[in-house]
């Protein structure tokens, strides 16, 4: 019995746990269909007509090897085609981010120039960066959101997935329409509460990264559609067994579910310590232009914002470079798990 | 109309088959609605007799009650330190107490002023001097504060809903320990309940703290500011020194009463928004499947190469990018400056500075962005389609336009339903792009300054939302702007989801 339970159970984490960008190995998945009696009647009958059909004249052979020569030359073309444009989609894709690095570079002037590739290199933008500028601290500030917001925000939406996923509870229906109705205001409408609420705690202004941090965890719940959708995918049959065995609910998610979860946790916290690196709006109206108060985005669109291009420009393109080598390490790292948690919240919604 | 058997549906030919849909298509509408409108009043009538149930269940508990479970009833968790649940009893008897010092405290004071938004301005006011007997002097009168009591009058609201469900609650349980004494078994004890938060109950300890930040931080506040569109609260009536109030429906008046500026501008930014939802959505669509196909195709080299440039474009920070591409089309930019060097143009091209020219170009960079994503999500989807649907399309003559027609683009559109519907939502609210590349603008549309209000050619609803806010502190239209969103989606979610019922559908493919 013990045994058979735990060769089930290694199978079912083999299946979930391997993610890669080579999907090739899901095809397999159709292999098991099952066909009943009319089927294989159908198939045979199929089979029988498309033999009288085969039985043609060498002609008409030679011909199609012929046409299939020319098909075979043609898939060449569209296939060296292809190759041309993604090698110029590849050029477009990269482009700016290329352009990007050069213009962080440059020393001779620091506005906007109508070139890329600097007449004098040097390391003065990133040294003004860290020196002329506040982006220490928005730097510092934004890293610390994401890491909160990364422990957190991933306890609290396995908590959320775990609890709709594995129970029937009365109010469950309820509890999961109700988030779904909510999800369709928009979330930039309670800040104008929030602001208010977190302006009497002293949470604005200045101090706005403490009170983001809040914010972007307090309903971080809502987000538990990829979580949940990964976790119904888990075999109810390793709950049975393990309650048979005797153990809790906790234990069970302890030990079977969390564990079996890894791409789906990684995942999860890969997006809680991205999600604040990205994020405009909120941080721009809690922090109510007090450039002590700005997280990355905020602070360098400031930079570049209203009469202060001329003097920053260049500055702004080498925070650029500073936040997105980091994130972009970071991301092509576990790009897998990414993958993975995108293409399952998309299946399932 | 006559509905046809499949034989003499099959019979007919296409330009006949695609009028017999149609007519069925119209015919099932009113039947549709019939349906919708019989579904909504079973669901009343249900509800009602659960109301009703609820208290003749009262009532009964009441009349064939022990006499802690009538005790109980007054105050809350006797019936339960009867029966020495203490654990219980004493939760619901600390809600009880504190429930009541509450209203006696300050609920009963925000409560009674809830229906007015307050009364009394602040502000200074004259009175006699009880030192000198004949003079006035001026006393400073702290007034009423309409926000706090709009907010406070709404938790009071929300307390006292928990409180009726909790003596619910309450006298329920009341009722078990009774039931459970006179059938002779064990009631359980305060340790099992602690045991059963962790087994039975452990949803409930999961889910306690991630749904009260959600009530704490989106339910109530969306209350709230669902509530401050029928007042007239904005920066001329901000609740402190000048007070606001109900208004009822005028906000909502000023946005749909037809002619009026404010109507104009709503009605040319809510198509745009809708315009840009739906180009953002399909251009991506198709083309990052598109791009996905190019690179799955057989014969394609190093696909793990072209998949990783695309994906390192998603890892940027998209306001980076999206930033410096605004900067790279501005009228000093590279890209002017580029091609005036190469000589095509003369003088700069106002890429952001033509209405028609920005929404192009936010469209087309939108796809920059987008691309990638949908590459992503697609390449994994594109896998999973059965290669031997393929095989038997190529065996049969089909070309591959009729093959992606016929097997893929179904297929996909079958299993990314849903995530069409999101995207096509989470366009809806696409802040980053519009912001940044435009900031809404160019600015010079006719109908663009209603009121102060300032809208651009490129801005949609939620860069205006966050406009008449930071700008104008307009809360009244910011929250009846939020609300149109709201309709605006879920009218939108509404009908995809009845168009296209998964389930039905589910067999096509397995």
């Amino acid at each position: 019995m013990m045994e058979n339970t735990e060769l089930e159970f290694s199978q079912e984490a083999e299946n979930v746990v391997e993610f890669d960008l080579d999907m090739d190995s899901h095809r397999n998945e159709y292999e098991n269909i099952e066909f009943d009696d009319s089927d294989v009647e159908q198939y045979i009958k199929l089979q029988e007509e498309s033999q009288i059909q085969h039985v043609r004249s060498v002609k008409e052979q030679a011909a199609e090897k012929k046409t299939h020569m020319s098909q075979k030359k043609k898939n060449t073309i569209i296939n060296s085609i292809i190759h041309v444009l993604l090698v110029i989609m590849a050029v477009v894709w990269l482009l700016p981010f290329v352009f990007i690095l050069f213009e962080s570079f440059r020393v001779e002037s620091t506005g906007p120039a109508g070139y890329i590739i600097p007449h004098k290199w040097g390391f003065d933008n990133y040294v003004r960066l860290f020196k002329e500028t506040e982006f220490a601290r928005w730097f510092l500030s934004t890293f610390l959101i994401g890491i909160f917001c990364a422990v957190v925000q991933t306890l609290f939406i396995l908590a959320m997935s775990y609890a709709l996923s594995r129970n029937r509870f009365k109010g469950r229906k309820f509890l999961m329409n109700l988030m779904l109705v909510l999800g369709m205001f928009p979330g930039f409408l309670t800040l104008i509460l929030m602001y208010t609420l977190l302006e009497g705690w002293g949470l604005t202004g200045k101090n706005a990264p403490y009170g983001l941090a809040i914010l972007y965890v307090a309903s971080a719940g809502m987000g538990y559609y990829v979580c949940k959708g990964f976790f119904d995918t888990i075999s109810h049959s390793l709950d049975e067994a393990a309650m048979v065995d005797g153990a809790t609910k906790f234990q069970i998610f302890y030990k079977i579910i969390i564990p079996m979860s890894k791409p789906i946790i990684i995942y999860t916290i890969l997006m809680g310590f991205m999600a604040p690196w990205g994020d405009f709006i909120t941080a721009s109206f809690m922090s109510n232009n007090d450039t002590r108060g700005f997280n990355v985005a905020t602070g360098l669109q400031w930079l570049i914002g209203e009469t202060r291009a001329g003097e920053y420009y260049t500055t702004f393109c080498a925070g650029g470079v500073v936040v997105a080598l980091p994130i972009t390490l970071l991301f092509m790292f576990l790009q897998k798990y990414y993958v993975a948690g995108v293409t399952g919240g998309a299946v399932k919604g | 109309m006559t509905y046809l058997d499949s034989l003499a549906y099959l019979k007919l030919s296409r330009w006949q088959k695609f009028i017999y849909k149609l007519q069925c298509f119209f015919v099932a509408i009113p039947r549709w609605f019939a349906t919708k409108f019989k579904k909504l009043g079973r669901a009343f009538k249900n509800f009602g007799i659960k109301v009703a149930n609820n208290f003749v269940d009262i009532w009964q508990t009441f009349k064939n009650g022990s006499w802690s479970t009538k005790v109980s009833f007054l105050v809350m968790g006797f019936g339960c330190f009867y029966h020495k649940q203490w654990l219980r009893g004493a939760v619901f008897l600390l809600l009880e107490t504190v429930f009541i010092l509450y209203m006696v405290l300050a609920g009963a004071y925000w409560l009674s002023l809830f229906g007015t938004l307050g009364t009394v301005e602040q502000g200074i006011k004259y009175e006699e001097n009880p030192f000198r007997p004949g003079e006035l002097r001026p006393v400073k009168v702290e007034g009423h504060d309409s926000f706090k009591i709009l907010l406070y009058g709404l938790l009071t609201l929300f307390f006292i809903i928990a409180l009726i469900y909790t003596w619910r609650l309450n006298v329920k349980q009341s009722r078990i320990c009774d039931d459970i004494t006179r059938s002779g078994k064990k009631i359980k004890s305060s340790k099992d309940d602690l045991k059963s938060l962790l087994d039975n109950d452990f949803h409930k300890t999961l889910l306690s703290l991630p749904v009260a930040g959600i009530v704490m931080f989106t339910v109530l506040p969306i209350i709230f500011m669902v509530l401050v569109a029928f007042t007239n609260y904005d920066s001329a009536h901000n609740g402190h020194s000048n007070l606001f109030t109900w208004v009822g429906f005028n906000n909502f008046n000023s946005v749909l009463t037809f002619g009026s500026g404010m109507q104009v501008a709503f009605g040319e930014i809510l198509s745009w928004t809708l315009i840009w939802a739906f180009f953002a959505t399909f251009s991506c669509y198709f083309l990052g499947m598109l791009v996905a196909i190019m690179i799955n195709k057989k014969g394609i080299k190093i696909k793990k190469f072209w998949r990783t440039i695309f994906v390192m474009t998603i890892a940027v920070p998209q306001f980076i990018s999206l930033l410096y591409i605004s900067n790279l089309f501005a009228t000093n930019g590279i890209v002017n400056a580029g091609l005036m060097k190469l000589g095509w143009i003369s003088k700069p091209i106002k890429f952001w500075g033509d209405g028609t020219l920005a929404k192009i170009m936010v469209l087309v960079i939108n796809v920059w962005v987008g691309i990638p994503y949908l590459m992503l999500i697609t390449t994994g989807i594109l896998m999973n389609i059965p290669a031997d649907l393929y095989e038997s399309a190529r065996i049969d003559g089909a070309n591959a336009f009729q093959q992606f027609a016929k097997i893929t683009l179904p297929y996909m559109l079958f299993v990314t339903g849903p995530y069409l519907l999101t995207s096509f939502v989470g366009n809806i609210n696409n802040f980053n792009v519009i912001y940044l590349l435009t900031r809404g603008g160019p600015f010079n549309a006719s109908w663009g300054d209603v009121g102060g209000y300032v809208a651009g050619d490129t801005t949609i609803l939620i860069t205006w939302l966050f406009g008449i806010t930071t700008n104008n502190s307009n809360y009244k239209m910011a929250s009846v702007i939020g609300i149109m969103i709201f309709i605006v989606v879920s009218v939108l979610s509404l009908v995809v989801f009845t168009i296209m019922p998964a389930n039905k559908r589910e067999d096509d493919f397995s």
